[in-house]
């Protein structure tokens, strides 16, 4: 039912963990549908572009979840927040080598994880 | 990597899914897949020995549960069983109405929401927090003139055995009949349909070690039942479909076998499960779902707070142990366990469900690898998942 390389990330996840001092921070997710994921952001400026320099995922969830909070983590680096902002759930899917129909909401998740993440960094800057 | 088990450990603790052939069954079955591999329907020589092969397994499986042979039907699966049971005797024009728990297998279930569908009244009767039928709510339920009611004798997923015997003569006081599913518990809990009250008693071969394809319905002689096929007059003109005469003479030879070392093997199963669910238990935050007894042999149903069911078994998986969630996560479904909900577990409870099912062949060995890698396995998960500790940042 997973792909290989789903298989491959969830068992050796390279992006799971959090930051103490992170700047900003989406969860998603509900415990009753058996999904949580935590979304932790780095933002710094280079060459007047805010990067994104470091993301870290926990995970509450089945072996999608855990591979797409990981992936999305993985395709983040680097990026502007901007650029982050765009990447879709089928990209993070399409890294896994697609997932089953019925795990696809996991990808969504991790979408919208990173997402929140950047709208909780903005909302902390705009206040600072 | 391979999912498992490959050129390592293949430990498997999921025999409340299915069960390895028995050797002795496959040796019994041998023949009537090659020379006597006749029509048991057919008149002539290669026919009648397999007409004789059929109904001598007939009388042996009869004989186990205390019932006639043309008491037994045989069916393709405990599934079918369950279906026969339930469409069979509704639908045969005696019933409005059923009543059924909460927690039965999904061929149960299925059926009774079915039958609802098509206009009859089905009950679904709660169940304990520890995992049992309450005989009073029984007693309830059947205040109302009912036909049938269907009780598991053993949950597939917490392992919790029903008082069947006093629901089934709470039902012949109020002159229902009584179906119990017992595929969890043939050939591994002694059966009686006479002493235990049953009208009709659904098994499953692959479960005590015999063929995969092949169960049985016991149906009491006088109860009426519509089939659900059309077809030949074969069984009793209740199930058309040439019998599976190989499946039939295993399930027979497992059930010989099942029978006759239970006790024994039940000792055994009770023995390592208690180990794996003691140890289990030291890892903090865990639980057996169901009470630890009345409740089959092998059964050790745990659960893990803070991780995911489908995530520990692909661990275990990777680390050659075979088991099963508690959810129905492993499957296509995205909901958790019915059977843990009507627990009265809270969903995020349900979701951190492992079953382990020991069965004939686990070793004190396998018992002692498992709880080794279980608390690193789970601690791992929790490491990953932001429930339960750390990570809680602003």
């Amino acid at each position: 039912m997973f792909s290989k390389k789903s298989l491959e990330v969830f068992r050796n996840p390279k992006h799971i963990g959090f930051i103490k001092d992170a700047d900003g921070v989406g969860r998603v997710g509900n415990p009753a549908c058996g999904d949580i994921m935590w979304v932790y952001i780095k933002v710094k400026e280079e060459k007047g572009k805010e990067v994104i320099s470091d993301v870290k995922a926990k995970t509450f969830g089945c072996v999608a979840a855990i591979a797409t909070a990981d992936t999305i983590s993985e395709i983040a680096i680097g990026k502007t927040v901007e650029q982050a902002l765009k990447i879709s759930n089928d990209e993070v899917a399409k890294a896994l080598d697609g997932l089953p129909p019925e795990k696809m909401h996991c990808s969504v998740l991790s979408q919208q994880g990173l997402k929140k993440a950047i709208e909780d960094y903005r909302n902390k800057k705009g206040k600072a | 990597m391979p999912l498992g088990g490959i050129g390592m450990n293949r430990i498997y603790m999921d025999h409340a899914a299915t069960t390895a052939l028995d050797k002795r069954v496959l040796k019994a079955m041998d023949p009537y897949f090659l020379e006597k591999f006749g029509n048991s329907s057919s008149t002539h020589f290669f026919g009648q020995e397999a007409f004789e092969a059929l109904e001598k397994a007939r009388a042996k499986i009869a004989k186990h549960i205390n019932a006639e042979p043309e008491e037994i039907i045989f069916t393709s699966g405990g599934t079918e069983a369950d279906n026969m049971a339930l469409f069979g005797v509704m639908n045969s024009g005696q019933g409005k109405r059923i009543v059924t728990t909460e927690f039965e297998h999904h061929a149960v279930i299925n059926s009774a929401k079915a039958l609802e569908k098509q206009g009859f009244e089905a009950e679904f009767l709660p169940v304990t927090k520890d995992g049992f039928v309450e005989t009073e709510k029984v007693v309830e339920a059947l205040a109302k003139k009912t036909e049938l009611v269907s009780v598991m004798h053993a949950n597939n997923e917490i392992g919790t055995i029903q008082p069947i015997s006093e629901i089934g003569k709470i039902c012949h006081e109020k002159e229902a009949l009584f179906h119990t599913d017992a595929v969890q518990t043939a050939g591994k809990e002694k059966l009686d349909v006479k002493k235990m009250n049953i009208d009709l008693l659904s098994a499953s071969a692959h479960k005590f070690y015999g063929p995969k394809g092949t169960g049985f319905l016991f149906k009491r002689k006088e109860v009426k039942i519509k089939p659900l096929m059309q077809g030949g007059g074969h069984e009793f003109g209740l199930r058309p479909s040439t019998v599976n005469v190989a499946g039939v003479v295993g399930m027979a030879k497992a059930l010989d076998i099942a029978v006759q070392g239970m006790e024994e093997e039940n000792a055994g199963e009770r023995k390592l499960r208690n180990m794996l669910v003691d140890s289990a238990l030291e890892i903090k935050n865990s639980w057996l779902n169901g009470a630890r007894e009345p409740r089959i042999a092998g059964n050790a149903a745990l659960g893990f707070d803070f991780v995911e069911g489908q995530s520990l078994l692909i661990m275990l998986s990777d680390k050659g142990v075979a088991v099963s969630t508690g959810s129905a996560c492993n499957s296509k479904g995205l909901k958790p366990s019915h059977v843990l909900l009507a627990l009265g577990l809270p969903r995020v409870k349900c979701h951190g469900s492992l079953r382990f099912t020991l069965g004939r062949n686990n070793t004190k060995k396998d018992v002692e690898y498992v709880v080794g890698i279980l608390p690193k396995i789970v601690e791992r998960l929790r490491e990953i998942s932001p429930l339960g500790g750390e990570g809680n940042v602003q």
